[in-house]
């Protein structure tokens, strides 16, 4: 009997827990859909007018396809080039063992700890011609990512046996064969992982963005925004309505590929 | 065949140059020019000595809030998440809870959404006039308790450390139950053959067992703490008053108004603190770990 009651309250917290995370989550979704009046009150009244409208309002207002074509090449690109760095990154720093390598890999991931400084980098990135330019954030994103996607690469490099490349170095294989054919098509999980964590990493950063871009034309989602918001303060409705468009596609990523996510978040911290 | 030619050293390169250039490059260079006069309005740098470290140390009130508020909001913002996320991985591991995936799911999926928009989501929830906590408490004739959350002095600092553990108790959650997954079951059924009830096992056993997995969650969220600089930003930008600026909204803040100098040694500060946080955090849990 105790036992019983044990479990039937244990089961009321996990509820409660998962309540206040949802709770939010739904009151934005209601609110928007009302009008502005009622909007003005938050609770759980059901909308006495479904506004569907609000949507068109707030992607035609809101420059909000700019903004996702925007973040959607920004994420996509940078994680491409990444990917492009960092794979065969990890996989020579993983095979060589000498001191020079292992120093190498501490350069290479000390940018996990390392706060950036933007003020400065900005003076490089002027000096780079990449001020303000798309090239300049696609590279930018590439760089901020690297540190903790090498760092997960590495650990799962070591996952791969050596006698692999040997085998393949016998058949005649070149270093660059070995590492398309061989090694590469082994990476494709932690290349998911990688690809899926960094995406969604910059997808909903909007630090660079106002530190390094300016001109409506450059603006990704977030800080588009974040613009709305400044603007249309007062209708509720509408910024709900703008919030619930950008988390969207984000929401259904990650039900979709929850392992992978999860996997990318903590496949790095719990083996280092 | 030689290493060098399997595993060819120039594979390495290309991160190497991402990140020299774009990162340590301004990290180094920004240390240099936190001893200059660098600024937007004058085209001359003149090398200043330690002048604008010694305004930042002795320079009063406002440059010793934002080292304050940092460390602050850093200590307090682990330890919540810390405790909510270790509570959360003992409940969501435990086979009496029913739908224990979808429970986690649910608390893990802030941490998949851009701080801005949970930002400006908790600023439409704590708004003192329309917002559902306010709401909530009158309709629940708790009117008294009301208030401007993000706009008084003495909740604003509280509601950003809330908002935050909100986002990020699922993530050091998911991290504690990839270590409780990694403890053998057998310690927990021979404890149970003792007689070991849940707090002993949970002291002697589970608590034990996870502290290398506490040392990552804590590295993790210190140094996410001191370099806090969104969340921050999008629910009260340091306000009122400089309240709750911590020093990456600081740095913002010089750097929009064009005193680089300044911002930049404030960020050089904050990156000699965390290496060094970090490296003594490693190195400190590393050994009690050896030693055990």
């Amino acid at each position: 009997m105790k036992r019983k009651l044990q479990t039937i309250l244990q089961n009321l917290v996990a509820w409660i827990f998962s309540a206040i995370i949802v709770v939010p989550i739904i009151i934005i979704a209601l609110n928007s859909f009302k009008n502005v009046r009622e909007s003005n009150s938050m609770d759980f009244h059901l909308p006495s007018v479904w506004e569907f409208s609000n949507y068109l309002d707030v992607i035609k207002r809101g420059n909000l396809l700019i903004g996702f074509r925007n973040s959607f090449s920004y994420a996509l690109i940078s994680t491409l080039i990444l990917l492009a760095v960092t794979l065969p990154c990890a996989f020579v720093l993983q095979r060589r063992a000498s001191r020079l390598y292992r120093i190498l890999y501490y350069v290479l991931i000390i940018g996990i700890a390392l706060p950036l400084n933007n003020i400065a980098l900005m003076k490089v990135m002027v000096g780079l011609h990449l001020m303000n330019t798309r090239t300049g954030i696609y590279l930018l994103y590439a760089a901020i990512g690297l540190p903790l996607s090498v760092f997960i690469a590495h650990g799962f490099m070591s996952g791969i046996p050596r006698e692999l490349d040997e085998a393949a170095v016998i058949d005649g294989c070149s270093s660059g064969k070995l590492f398309l054919k061989v090694i590469l098509p082994l990476l494709k999980p932690v290349a998911s992982t990688l690809f899926i964590l960094n995406f969604l990493n910059t997808w909903n950063d909007f630090t660079m963005a106002i530190y390094f871009l300016n001109g409506s034309d450059k603006m990704p989602v977030t800080l588009s925004v974040y613009n709305f918001f400044g603007q249309y303060q007062k209708s509720w409705n509408l910024v709900c309505a703008d919030i619930m468009l950008t988390a969207l596609p984000v929401l259904l990523v990650y039900l979709f590929a929850q392992k992978y996510i999860i996997q990318g978040l903590t496949s790095g911290a719990v083996k280092g | 065949m030689k290493r060098s030619k399997i595993y060819p050293g120039y594979f390495i390169l290309p991160a190497l140059l991402l990140i020299t250039a774009l990162y340590l490059l301004p990290s180094f260079l920004g240390i240099a020019y936190s001893f200059t006069d660098w600024s937007r309005y004058s085209s001359e740098l003149h090398f200043v000595g330690w002048k604008n470290y010694i305004k930042v140390f002795s320079g009063g009130e406002k440059y010793l809030g934002y080292i304050k508020n940092t460390i602050f909001f850093t200590l307090f913002s682990a330890i919540i998440k810390l405790a909510l996320g270790l509570a959360l991985a003992i409940l969501f591991t435990s086979s009496r809870i029913r739908l224990r995936n979808l429970h986690r799911t649910i608390a893990f999926a802030p941490q998949v959404f851009s701080v801005l928009i949970i930002g400006i989501t908790f600023k439409a929830m704590l708004h003192p006039s329309t917002g559902f906590i306010n709401t909530l408490l009158r309709n629940c004739h708790l009117s008294f308790l009301a208030h401007d959350w993000l706009g008084s002095i003495d909740t604003a600092f509280g509601s950003i450390i809330a908002v935050d553990a909100w986002r990020g108790a699922g993530y050091a959650m998911v991290i504690f139950i990839a270590g409780i997954q990694n403890i053998p079951l057998i310690y927990y059924e021979s404890a149970s053959i003792d007689g070991a009830g849940f707090w002993a096992k949970l002291l002697h056993i589970t608590i034990p067992s996870l502290l290398p997995t506490l040392t990552v969650n804590l590295v993790l969220s210190i140094t996410y703490g001191l370099r806090v600089f969104d969340i921050v930003y999008v629910l009260t930008n340091g306000g009122p008053g400089n309240a709750t600026d911590v020093i990456n909204t600081a740095t913002f803040m010089n750097f929009s108004k064009g005193n680089y100098a300044m911002g930049t040694t404030l960020s050089s500060i904050l990156a000699c603190v965390t290496v060094i946080i970090a490296l003594f955090i490693v190195r400190f849990m590393g050994k009690k770990e050896d030693n055990q």
